[in-house]
């Protein structure tokens, strides 16, 4: 790998301002699963706003709720029957790509309106877990040992949120709010930070000890600028594996409300509601749990190669083995 | 030779404590020293005996709690820095003066290139456009040394070596031109011919910028090849103080004589070396009057109860030894 490391260098020292970035991408692009992990994630990305755009409005090109019950549990690719149809009423493709489900609704179309759901659920969730986890580990490592105060309370707390099993908590929170998407967005994002608050405290009292942290400040770097350009970008790679695979088990937990029905509120469709209806006919009509099945498996599977690939990219030790 | 207006920076009096597990362990109990212009001043002595703790207070950086300055002063061209609140203690640190760190392997962040560290440290004190400052980059590399610095500032800490590293931290340390650089034992974790290296690389960078260097160490060959003045420091006090040939020629300590006795030469080939009994009392558990006497020949009754006076042999040769004074007086 030592010719690779010399055409990183070589491709680095162009004059003109600093790219840190480009490195980056030079060793991204050597790591083939987090490429693939990648690729998937933005393949996922641009369908779930494809599917947004083209499946909302009140004509959409894909319309997810359109019953056409002489045309229920078609297998996928098979053609509609035209005779039987309204013209508005055959899908845009000619066929149904994903088939049809037991109320003649397009499986295609709705597996387009539940990526968005996933994606948003997926990002937001864990946007909101992450900014609580990096606030309230960051305040607990470093305030941690002159003001145990502060340290014991937060952790404390972080504790008693773990006791809960937390897919209940949610549950129970479900329960009593209206169903939302976003109301579940922010009670996943509510119940899933104390992993990341664990990481970056530990991170933060390990940094707070480190030679470069004192050597900062002894050339005169603010306590502010030591946390958020020192400490916090040393503490990232946990967080954003953490992360990363935090967005794969959102979309499951989403998955899993909507299969329980606790999920976003019907006739929206999501994956985990898509395989729910789609259970009572699993021998019959399998594409009805196999396409979103799969689909969550290959969404779930690209944020954790991806987040691998990231950890060992933001981590300069490990990058000599690429 | 004493020319008060020279004076740079001045410890008086310094007492840095710390409360460990209910004890109270005096890391540094009473130290004063002071650097002048341009010169190059040693503080020498063995682990835990307080120098790199003095080291730090005069920057701020002794974490507190567990640490505790307990008194003394701390003054920086008249100005007490320990009066000082945070911030105006940040527009010291780097500026006015900056500290080497031991551990070059460790003391460089990892995630960011050389060029973003050094480039942060002149951002920090001082505002300039992105050119000027790669410019200022450059030529800081140059001037410790780095080859070919304009490839390495985009390289990251990693990818250098222990004596690159310790020339980056030295070029960082250098970014705002202080008056004043800390060295504590900078080349402590650097083979020898580096070692070296660094050693010519601070007495050039001195003749041209005209910094005072106060350099920590415990090695006396060291201390032998830069040092304008020297403090011999034994358990969080100065044992001795002197210009260098006095130190070295005429040490008026017992410990300062225990330590030259020590060093390996060639006249003393194949003799056993000699060591000084006992072993550095722990800061929390310090014995009572001169904290040398249990390990001292030269002790006598009174050493184990009375703290030992400074006693002046003149032109700024000072010695925490009133038994040897008495004998030198007779």
């Amino acid at each position: 790998m030592r010719d690779t490391a010399e055409t990183v260098t070589s491709s680095l020292d162009v004059d003109g301002p600093l790219a840190p970035r480009q490195g980056f991408w030079q060793l991204l692009r050597q790591n083939r699963l987090a490429i693939i992990g990648l690729a998937i994630f933005v393949v996922f990305f641009c369908i779930a706003l494809l599917g947004l755009g083209l499946t909302s409005g009140r004509n959409p090109t894909f319309d997810p709720a359109m019953v056409r019950l002489q045309e229920k549990l078609r297998p996928p690719f098979s053609g509609p029957n035209l005779e039987t149809l309204r013209s508005e009423e055959v899908p845009r493709l000619g066929v149904y790509v994903f088939g049809t489900d037991d109320l003649g609704r397009d499986v295609f179309a709705r597996m387009l309106q539940g990526a968005w759901v996933s994606l948003t659920v997926g990002f937001v969730a864990v946007g909101i877990s992450v900014f609580i986890g990096i606030f309230m580990g960051g305040i607990a490592g470093y305030f941690g040992q002159n003001h145990t105060f502060i340290d014991t309370l937060i952790m404390r707390f972080v504790d008693i949120m773990l006791c809960f099993p937390s897919f209940f908590l949610i549950l129970t929170v479900v329960a009593l709010l209206p169903a939302s998407m976003y109301n579940i967005m922010i009670v996943i994002g509510l119940t899933s930070w104390m992993g990341t608050t664990r990481f970056v405290r530990a991170e933060f009292l390990s940094l707070r000890e480190q030679d470069f942290v004192t050597a900062a400040r002894a050339l005169g770097v603010s306590n502010f600028r030591i946390i958020f350009r020192h400490m916090i970008p040393n503490a990232m790679a946990p967080v954003l594996v953490s992360a990363t695979i935090g967005i794969a088990t959102a979309i499951l937990t989403e998955a899993g409300l909507s299969f329980l029905g606790f999920g976003v509120p019907p006739p929206h469709a999501t994956w985990g509601g898509i395989l729910s209806d789609g259970k009572r006919f699993i021998f019959d009509a399998p594409w009805l749990t196999f396409a979103p099945g799969i689909a969550i498996l290959i969404v779930v599977l690209a944020f954790n190669l991806f987040g691998e690939g990231l950890r060992d990219i933001l981590n300069p030790k490990l990058r000599e083995r690429y | 030779m004493v020319k008060n207006d020279h004076i740079l920076l001045s410890v008086q009096d310094l007492k840095v404590y710390f409360h460990l597990n209910q004890r109270l362990a005096r890391a540094v109990d009473g130290v004063s020293y002071e650097i002048r212009k341009g010169e190059t001043v040693c503080l020498v002595g063995e682990s835990g005996c307080g120098k790199t703790v003095s080291a730090l207070s005069t920057l701020g950086l002794v974490p507190q709690p567990p640490g505790k300055i307990a008194g003394g002063q701390i003054l920086f061209k008249g100005q007490n820095l320990l009066e000082l609140g945070e911030e105006e203690m940040q527009k010291i640190r780097g500026n006015h003066i900056a500290m080497v760190f031991q551990e070059p392997m460790t003391s460089l962040n990892p995630v960011f290139t050389i060029g973003d560290q050094i480039q942060e440290a002149i951002m920090v004190h001082e505002k300039m456009g992105q050119s000027e400052m790669r410019e200022r980059c450059l030529r800081l590399l140059e001037d410790v040394g780095i080859p070919s610095p304009r490839e390495r500032l985009a390289d990251y800490p990693h990818q250098l070596s222990g004596g690159q590293r310790q020339r980056v931290m030295i070029a960082m340390a250098l970014a705002c031109s202080p008056e004043v650089v800390i060295a504590d034992e900078p080349t402590t974790a650097l083979d020898v011919t580096i070692q070296a290296q660094i050693l010519n690389l601070f007495g050039e960078l001195q003749t041209r910028g005209g910094m005072s260097l106060l350099y920590i160490t415990h090695d006396l060959g060291v201390v032998a090849n830069i040092a304008d003045r020297i403090y011999i420091m034994y358990a969080g006090i100065i044992a001795e103080q002197g210009s260098a040939p006095e130190i070295f020629h005429d040490p008026r300590h017992p410990y300062t004589q225990g330590l030259l006795a020590s060093l390996p030469n060639r006249a003393k080939r194949g003799t056993r070396l000699h060591s000084i009994p006992g072993a550095v009392p722990d800061p929390a558990y310090k014995p009572g009057g001169c904290p040398f006497h249990p390990r001292c020949s030269f002790a006598v009754e009174s050493c184990g109860s009375q703290f030992p006076e400074m006693c002046d042999y003149g032109e700024g040769h000072l010695s925490r030894c009133p038994v040897l004074y008495e004998m030198a007086r007779q």
